[in-house]
């Protein structure tokens, strides 16, 4: 069998994340929260995550989500920019988010 | 004060103990069960029910071998009908043409797929049977192209530890997201076989710089997991997250433990689902409320700032070690038998097995029932 060449993602404005295949966005009604799900670990994103993880269809670009959160969040596009990038990349290294 | 009991979070089923490979490290118990005495479908279904009541959202399905168990398809789409995360553990050696897509329709979410070397003759003489790495290889391939995601467990010791360069090329190979690189926990036959299978301390040290490299190198490829060897630690893990306190696991025949190596205390008992309910068992188990929380506690532990972070360690670990489940982990520096340790260490590497073809594994076997432990 023949190595796929893989690398690691760097988020872009152009990049348009999307939840990896092993992972679960899910409403837990014993706790009463929404609980990110993989294979060994259980993730419980704050509201802001939660915000950013369920733009992350496939259906935004990074450069839309951060458009449509300042909007969400009556902020400055460059003021928060910064922070979901950062976010993003590093859920991307975590193997929950594909770019 | 005890604390609230919170609801679980995972559940560890081990739907049989049948399993093609017979692995000398295999954390299953010693006195293995025959089919006969596992739980039936009907069975199952309603304790996942009653799981996914009660709070649980991801549950392994292991074993032994669980893929032998020809209602699997069926027990995953129960879970998936609640919504319950499912990750199927399996040595995948023996899966009939068809049945990881059957999987995959019921809903299967992740399968982790272990190896036992990195090369053939390896995998085939720790499990003790041949061609199984092949078998292995192809079921790596058809859990691809099912479109599953794929973590690949590697379990090491003495006799593989060299291969962890190798096993991470492999895993990168078959396209896997995920690696685990598991030191083998001495418990069950794992116990009984620890002079064969403890690595000598420049390894373990050696592989530890191996993983940390590759896990930095590897960033955003692909994740690896480490855990590692408690003998060599200076902290004991918290294991299970803490006795009861987010996690059980189910054996074969419905019984409900804590953790998969509980049966070694033999001072609890142990109920079985049907006789109970899981709710029940969960908050009303003596066995279950025994280490629960901080209370049991005894020196060092009583007294230590780290009790909520490691919980006292692994009880199964006390209790093998102390010979008193309450002890403190033996793991921990701040325990009195630290020192010995170090000793089982240095007493297992200068005993290494003369015999060179089984390299002295006593393989798992039902119905066989291995000796004490020295």
């Amino acid at each position: 069998m023949t190595a796929t060449v893989r690398s690691r993602a760097i988020v872009s404005m152009q990049s348009r994340p999307v939840l990896q295949r092993h992972v679960r966005l899910q409403y837990d009604g014993v706790r009463e929260a929404w609980a990110l799900l993989s294979p060994e670990k259980i993730f419980w994103p704050n509201e802001v995550s939660l915000d950013i993880l369920r733009l992350c269809n496939g259906r935004h670009n990074v450069a839309q989500m951060i458009a449509l959160l300042a909007d969400q969040y009556a902020a400055e596009q460059e003021e928060i920019a910064p922070d979901i990038s950062a976010f993003l990349q590093e859920w991307s290294d975590k193997f929950l988010v594909s770019l | 004060m005890m604390s609230p009991v919170l609801p679980p979070i995972g559940m560890l089923a081990e739907l049989t103990h049948r399993c093609p490979l017979q692995c000398a490290y295999c954390s299953n118990p010693v006195e293995l069960l025959k089919a006969n005495r596992e739980m039936d479908t009907a069975g199952w279904l309603a304790l996942f029910d009653q799981a996914a009541d009660l709070g649980v959202l991801q549950v392994h399905l292991s074993g032994g071998e669980p893929t032998l168990r020809t209602d699997l398809a069926e027990l995953v789409a129960g879970l998936a009908k609640r919504g319950v995360y499912t990750n199927l553990i399996t040595a995948g050696v023996g899966i009939a043409e068809g049945r990881i897509e059957a999987l995959a329709d019921a809903g299967l979410d992740h399968i982790q797929l272990s190896f036992q070397g990195a090369f053939a003759a390896t995998t085939e003489k720790i499990g003790n049977a041949r061609g199984a790495h092949e078998k292995k290889l192809e079921t790596a391939r058809r859990v691809r192209a099912a479109g599953l995601p794929l973590t690949i467990n590697a379990p090491i010791h003495r006799h593989n530890m060299e291969e962890v360069p190798d096993f991470i090329d492999l895993a990168l190979e078959l396209g896997a997201e995920r690696l685990e690189i598991a030191n083998v926990q001495y418990a069950g036959w794992a116990l009984v076989n620890r002079k064969v299978l403890m690595p000598e301390r420049e390894a373990v040290e050696r592989q530890v710089q191996i993983v940390e490299e590759a896990q930095e190198r590897l960033r955003g490829i692909m994740t690896i997991d480490f855990v590692t060897p408690d003998y060599f630690a200076v902290y004991p893990k918290p294991c299970m997250g803490g006795w009861a306190r987010d996690a059980f696991m189910v054996a074969p025949d419905g019984t409900v433990l804590p953790c998969h190596a509980a049966a070694s205390i033999k001072s609890l008992h142990f109920e079985r689902f049907g006789a109970w309910s899981l709710s029940r068992i969960w908050h009303e188990s003596p066995a279950f409320n025994a280490f629960r929380g901080t209370d049991w506690m005894q020196e060092p532990c009583r007294s230590c700032e780290r009790q909520e972070i490691d919980w006292g360690g692994c009880r199964c670990q006390a209790m093998a070690i102390a010979g008193d489940a309450a002890a403190t982990d033996p793991a921990c520096i701040k325990s009195p038998l630290h020192a010995r340790m170090a000793a089982l260490i240095d007493e297992a590497v200068t005993a290494k097995s003369p015999d060179a073809a089984s390299d002295g594994f006593i393989y798992r076997r039902i119905g066989k029932t291995a000796g004490p432990v020295a």
